[in-house]
């Protein structure tokens, strides 16, 4: 089943004045349960692909079709609401709410959909024992390491039952144990739960353990394997 | 939960919220401070305007107080005053003869206010009596005729003491002249020299024998009620069943107190209001840092789909909880301050003479209602509201897939 469906995605920077083609004629597709590394070098324009598909950024032309939707279509606060029902996302440096605990942290999101409360503290303890964390509810970021940080990060992804994951960079700050077990939990979700995961990555143990390798450059996909 | 995020954010930089709070306390207590100095200063005015010079309605003859006349009287002040009592907002009631007078002793002489009353009622319409020091005579002795009670100022202007003599000349009805000699048998003080200065009281017996009046007469009625704010209520009432009278408020009678009390409400909260005015600029430069500070966080929330006006709450909420905080504080600081200084004063007997001559008292007792932090309270709120708008407008600006990048 498609996910997400690119077709000739462009994205040009400052078009009237030194046009930069960040991204350029994408064409890709991403099924269900997908592992998927996006790599290449520092402005190959992998972060701006991502950033598109999780609708952080708008294309010049082209269309990204999740759900059905095309998202080019959606206003700026539909936007919002397509990504907070639909995706979630990991970024590279933990972007946890510092105030709230690990348990709350996950929360937050299914506050902002609406959830139940009682929902809301079931899926909770679920996420965080998925990740590993089960034991770390009431943390505080400031009191988990790098690696759990992320694993948090992960949690709350997960805790909005999106279509997808997108991750930006999730292994930049880790140390190998971190990121080797930060991969492992994702790798496991994928394989039990069926979760689709996305990875910007420059890391060679992300993309190891991806199943698809979609490499960009300068704007182009120059290869796309699958193992 | 935003609210919890929002309240838990203001302590994530304890000092520079407290710098923030510290100055709100001070600021709020100051303004509540000088809030309830002015109201103490304007409410022993008024007290003592209803209390001891004009009550809180008057009643007089329709052509009386255009000229002051002794033969524009109520004819039938007795029977009216007996109407007036029935009222259950009246406190109590005297009739008074009210005359100018010229009082002469051998060494001075002066322009007064003439007044008779019937002492032991009069004592329950204003508090003269209270106002007379236990070396300065009574407040007149029962039996004797032709006593007088002066003022502190008068009797010096008179240069006379307790026992001197005072000559009072008189219009009678008929328009003749009439002098009499009276005895001061008390001396009062009150802090309007102004009101000391024209005032003399004898018994309205005495006076109603000199200048001819009918004992069942009188120049005016005066009214005492248990409640000021009832005042023209009554006095509403009152019109509308004497027609042929004139019926007066104190804010009628004494136009420059019934402005102070009119402006009273409006001048309490301008010191408030720039005071919050100027602490909403050091509020919009915390949260501006608070917000330059948070682009990744914010970029973050925006990104995983917290809308805008989620994003406007937490950020508003956050300087409202910021402004409260310094607010409340400030305000329980502000009460103690008020609280203590209530019981004990304010004595500014060094300016004495400047305020008792626009008849304020030279003692403040700081008071405020109930109601001023209330309102408090409700613009500390607004100020927080309008102070955040300006930073939540720059969280609202940030792009999500920016901010999530940027490195503070």
């Amino acid at each position: 089943m498609k996910v997400i469906e690119i077709k000739n995605l462009h994205k040009i920077y400052d078009e009237k004045t030194v046009p930069v083609h960040a991204v350029d004629g994408i064409d890709l597709t991403f099924e269900q349960g997908e592992f998927a590394a996006i790599v290449g070098p520092s402005g190959s324009g992998k972060t701006t692909l991502l950033n598109m598909i999780g609708g952080l950024d708008k294309p010049t032309s082209g269309e990204i079709i999740i759900a059905d939707t095309d998202i080019k279509t959606l206003s700026a606060s539909k936007m919002i609401d397509f990504r907070m029902k639909n995706i979630g996302f990991v970024f590279q440096s933990y972007n946890l709410i510092p105030v709230l605990t690990a348990g709350e942290n996950v929360e937050f999101i299914m506050h902002l959909q609406g959830k139940p409360k009682e929902e809301r503290k079931a899926r909770i303890k679920e996420m965080l024992e998925a990740v590993g964390l089960g034991d770390r509810i009431n943390s505080r970021p400031n009191k988990l390491s790098g690696g759990q940080q992320q694993r948090v990060a992960v949690a709350r992804a997960l805790a909005s039952k999106p279509k997808f994951i997108l991750a930006d960079e999730p292994t930049a700050n880790l140390d190998s144990k971190s990121t080797e077990t930060l991969l492992e939990i994702m790798e496991k979700l994928n394989r039990e739960e069926n979760i689709t995961f996305i990875f910007s990555t420059h890391d060679a143990r992300v993309m190891k353990k991806a199943r698809r390798v979609i490499t960009v450059e300068d704007g182009k996909v120059i290869s796309d394997e699958r193992k | 939960m935003i609210n919890s995020i929002s309240w838990k954010n203001i302590w994530r930089n304890k000092l520079r919220s407290l710098v923030i709070i510290t100055a709100i306390a001070f600021g709020v207590m100051a303004g509540v401070f000088s809030a309830a100095m002015t109201n103490g200063m304007f409410d022993s005015r008024i007290a003592s305007a209803i209390e001891l010079e004009s009550s809180n309605i008057q009643i007089h003859n329709s052509k009386y107080l255009e000229n002051k006349e002794s033969y524009y009287f109520i004819e039938n002040a007795d029977s009216i005053l007996e109407v007036v009592k029935q009222n259950p907002n009246v406190k109590s009631a005297s009739k008074r003869i009210k005359i100018t007078a010229m009082a002469n002793t051998s060494a001075s002489g002066a322009g007064v206010m003439l007044y008779g009353i019937e002492p032991d009622i009069e004592k329950n319409v204003t508090k003269i009596s209270e106002k007379i020091a236990d070396s300065l005579g009574t407040y007149f002795k029962a039996k004797s005729k032709n006593q007088i009670v002066i003022s502190s100022k008068l009797a010096e202007k008179l240069k006379v003491k307790l026992k001197s003599k005072i000559v009072l000349t008189v219009q009678s009805l008929d328009g003749t002249m009439v002098n009499s000699a009276f005895k001061v048998v008390g001396i009062f003080k009150t802090s309007n020299s102004a009101f000391d200065e024209m005032t003399v009281f004898v018994k309205y017996q005495d006076i109603a024998n000199i200048i001819n009046l009918d004992a069942t007469k009188a120049h005016e009625i005066a009214i005492l009620l248990k409640e000021n704010q009832k005042s023209d209520e009554v006095a509403t009432q009152l019109k509308s069943k004497f027609k042929s009278l004139n019926v007066m408020t104190w804010k009628e009678i004494q136009p420059e107190v019934g402005m102070v009390a009119e402006m009273l409400n409006f001048s309490l909260y301008i010191f408030m209001i720039i005071i919050l005015f100027a602490l909403g600029f050091g509020i919009v430069n915390t949260m501006l840092m608070v917000v330059l500070e948070r682009v990744k966080e914010i970029g973050m929330l925006m990104a995983i789909g917290m809308n805008r006006m989620r994003v406007f709450k937490m950020i508003m909420l956050e300087t409202v909880y910021l402004s409260l905080t310094g607010g409340v504080v400030g305000m329980i600081l502000g009460a103690g301050i008020i609280n203590f200084f209530g019981k004990t004063g304010i004595d500014l007997s060094i300016y004495a003479e400047g305020l008792n001559n626009i008849g304020y008292a030279s003692i403040i007792y700081p008071s405020i209602g109930f109601d001023y932090y209330i309102n408090t309270v409700i613009m500390v709120i607004l100020t927080g509201i309008i102070a955040s708008l300006y930073p939540a407008r720059k969280a609202l600006k940030l792009n999500p897939a920016e901010a999530v990048r940027t490195e503070i």
